[in-house]
């Protein structure tokens, strides 16, 4: 009793970490302001960098999706499940581009961050949960254009959105796309403290990826026998689910999106205690 | 008084070799090459493995420190180069851990390592102020209650609104800080920040760290190689050597015994190897001394010109070396600079030879009587460093002109340097 009296007579006490349990949520709390503010940075810095400024989140999306248009569906005549291609494509390209802004952008955060992680303290997970809140703010910014595309089909081409009921999951989808990517990028950042070459496979990796994932093909069109290989991919089911909600075309199944949901949530616990480890060390070994 | 730190056989080990070799690739190959019983790939070539067969793969940056602050004092780390205060710095500021031992504190810490950290050229000074300081654990609102302050300390009230790439460096630096003078904190440490800028903003920084220290009553921790500016801000001092603690006490004490116990030149001038304070294995003095000594190796008569001999060892071929020795008084204070470029207004390198080199240099004495330590180095044209060795050899100028027998008369204590002046006296004729 007495000793832990002692204890509370202290605001601080440092010590070398025994547990890797120790996260100081409470510290990451506190910081909340400085999650705002980075978050406010890397948009205005990013507008106030570029002559086009905010443009740049609606051309990127606009000119890539032209580019599957015509190489996938008019070229290669990958089916898009009898929906217009530019719509089928647009989905699946801004809810990809998140989650791989996600991963790469969190992949790098110790590289990134590292001459301000050594002069500084403050909970380093503050850093990679802020390029997951200013890209979503990008996204956000990129469902505009997606709205508008859907209201030019509906206005100038007749076309009739199978939108339903389960478009309420979008919410709950985004925020385990969000999950997984940072959680892959947060064991990467951990992984490229100690291999510094992992960091040149992320983005070779993510761009593979995306092609295991159905983004640009609906998983009807998987030949039977590849489906299991496809569907093993936590991502997999985001997007059928995804798609589904908006168009009405694709799959949503419970059981998939547990399966999902679970490797999200343990893939997150991993990455949080692996982040939490290196980043205790990590300015001793740069 | 309650103490505002306490620290407990505090120890921080730096292993070298641990980490692997750093790429994938490497240790995939290390790793084929133990499965298929051959030796290791790596283990054969390099330098650093010799290190290892040295058996010193563990570096101790600091070495079972214990001390206690209270709450309130100013305090002042010293130690040459490596002696473990920026580790011992980043440990308080939690930007590492510790390997063993402890450290309990009593209130908020605010640690000004660096000035500006975070700051972010595109934004504004007034968003900046913002960002930075939730970098350094303020809140918002704190910040919000603090602005107008923020503001009119930096100076920079007619630019806040403009992106800080368009400041000059100095309105960065004041700015930068103005928002770490106003952290809502106890506990103040500070790194060696203020040798940027401008002397008056200098001046500025160490008011306002006094007028933290003794009005608000915070604790501050203060590292600099300024001793002048040690002195003059802190009570008590804590000196660090080769990652243990040397002394604690009263500030003039520390500084004296630093400033004492550092390395010096033996008989014949030769400088011990590794005594450098800094060296890039390139080119190093390993000679230093006075030739023209009144008898005692090390004192001089009052204005006998410093006839100094020294030699440098080179591993290589440098074009256009810079030699400089520089000149301190028992406090710390560096008194006298001179170097071999800008002399009589000409611009001219020296050029340092593979092996040794011998250097005679000849150096006006304008010194009042007194101790002085030398602080000879080596530097290239574009101002990067190769070797000095800070406060290496001591001497003395003496109260008596050379020929004289006895004491000259005039009052010695007024300053330190005695220019040559001309006098006219007339009368009212």
């Amino acid at each position: 009793m007495n000793h832990d009296k002692a204890v509370k007579e202290w605001d601080l006490i440092i010590e070398p970490n025994t547990s890797i349990f120790q996260l100081s949520l409470r510290d990451l709390w506190r910081y909340r302001d400085l999650l705002l503010l980075l978050v406010k940075r890397d948009f205005i810095s990013f507008y106030k960098q570029t002559i086009l400024g905010p443009l740049w989140f609606f051309l990127q999306p606009l000119f890539t999706t032209l580019i599957y248009v015509i190489i996938f569906s008019k070229l290669a005549g990958i089916s898009t499940d009898s929906l217009p291609s530019p719509l089928f494509y647009m989905v699946g390209i801004v809810a990809w581009n998140y989650f791989a802004d996600c991963l790469t952008k969190t992949s790098t955060i110790f590289r990134d961050n590292a001459t301000m992680f050594g002069k500084v303290y403050f909970p380093r997970l503050i850093m990679p949960l802020s390029v997951v809140l200013s890209n979503l703010v990008k996204f956000g910014v990129q469902l505009i254009l997606l709205l508008l595309l859907f209201l030019y089909y509906i206005l100038f081409r007749d076309f009739v959105p199978a939108t339903n009921i389960y478009i309420l999951f979008f919410p709950v989808a985004v925020l385990i796309m969000a999950a997984f990517g940072l959680a892959s990028g947060l064991i990467i950042s951990a992984l490229t403290t100690k291999y510094r070459d992992l960091s040149f496979l992320v983005s070779f990796g993510v761009q593979l990826l995306m092609y295991a994932t159905p983004v640009i093909y609906p998983l009807s069109r998987v030949p039977e026998k590849y489906k299991w290989l496809i569907s093993i991919n936590p991502m997999s089911g985001i997007f059928e689910a995804i798609r589904y909600g908006l168009l009405g075309k694709g799959t949503f199944d419970w059981s998939i999106i547990a399966y999902s949901a679970a490797v999200t949530v343990i893939l997150l616990i991993t990455g949080i205690l692996v982040f939490n480890k290196v980043e205790k060390n990590f300015v001793d070994t740069v | 008084m309650s103490i505002a730190i306490k620290v407990e056989q505090l120890s921080k080990i730096y292993r070298l070799g641990e980490f692997g070799t750093g790429t994938l690739s490497y240790d995939l190959q290390r790793w084929f090459a133990r499965m298929r019983g051959k030796e290791d790939p790596y283990l054969t070539i390099g330098e650093i493995n010799d290190r290892m067969v040295k058996g010193s793969d563990v570096v101790y940056s600091l070495l079972d420190i214990n001390f206690e602050i209270e709450q309130g004092d100013a305090v002042g780390i010293i130690g040459r180069n490596g002696a473990g205060k920026s580790t011992l710095l980043k440990i308080l500021s939690r930007i590492t851990s510790p390997t063993a031992g402890r450290i309990h504190l009593r209130g908020r810490v605010a640690s000004l390592l660096e000035v500006g950290t975070g700051f972010h050229p595109e934004l504004t000074g007034k968003e900046n102020i913002y960002l930075n300081g939730a970098i350094m654990g303020m809140r918002k609102r704190e910040i919000d209650g603090r602005l107008d302050e923020i503001i009119d300390f930096s100076g920079v009230e007619r630019y806040i609104d403009t992106p800080v790439k368009r400041y000059s460096s100095g309105m960065y630096v004041r700015l930068a800080f103005a928002v770490a003078a106003h952290l809502e904190s106890e506990i103040l440490i500070v790194d060696e920040v203020l040798a940027v800028g401008d002397s008056e903003f200098q001046k500025k920084c160490l008011g306002k760290m006094g007028e933290v220290s003794k009005g608000e009553g915070k604790t501050v921790l203060f590292v600099s190689h300024n001793m002048a500016a040690i002195k003059s801000l802190c009570s008590s001092g804590i000196y660090l050597q080769n990652g243990a603690l040397n002394k604690t006490g009263e500030i003039t004490e520390i500084i004296k015994s630093y400033l004492n116990n550092t390395i010096k030149t033996d008989n014949e001038g030769l400088i011990p190897e590794g005594s450098s304070t800094y060296y890039t294995g390139v080119a190093r003095y390993k000679k230093l001394k006075i030739i023209n000594h009144s008898g005692d190796r090390t004192s001089l008569y009052y204005r006998a010109p410093i006839k100094i001999y020294a030699e440098i060892e080179s591993k290589e071929e440098i074009e256009d070396a810079v030699l400089d020795l520089r000149i301190s008084n028992r406090e710390g204070f560096q008194v006298v600079h001179c170097s071999n470029i800008y002399e009589n207004g000409k611009e001219k390198e020296a050029a340092i030879h593979k092996g040794i080199n011998k250097i005679e240099v000849v150096i006006e004495n304008l010194l009042q009587p007194g101790s002085y330590s030398l602080t000879p180095g080596i530097h290239l044209k574009d101002g990067l460093s190769l070797d000095y060795v800070e406060n290496i050899l001591d001497f003395e100028v003496l109260k008596i002109a050379d020929g004289n027998e006895q004491d000259l008369v005039y009052n010695w204590d007024m300053g330190i340097i005695r220019l040559n002046s001309d006098w006219k006296v007339y009368g009212q004729q």
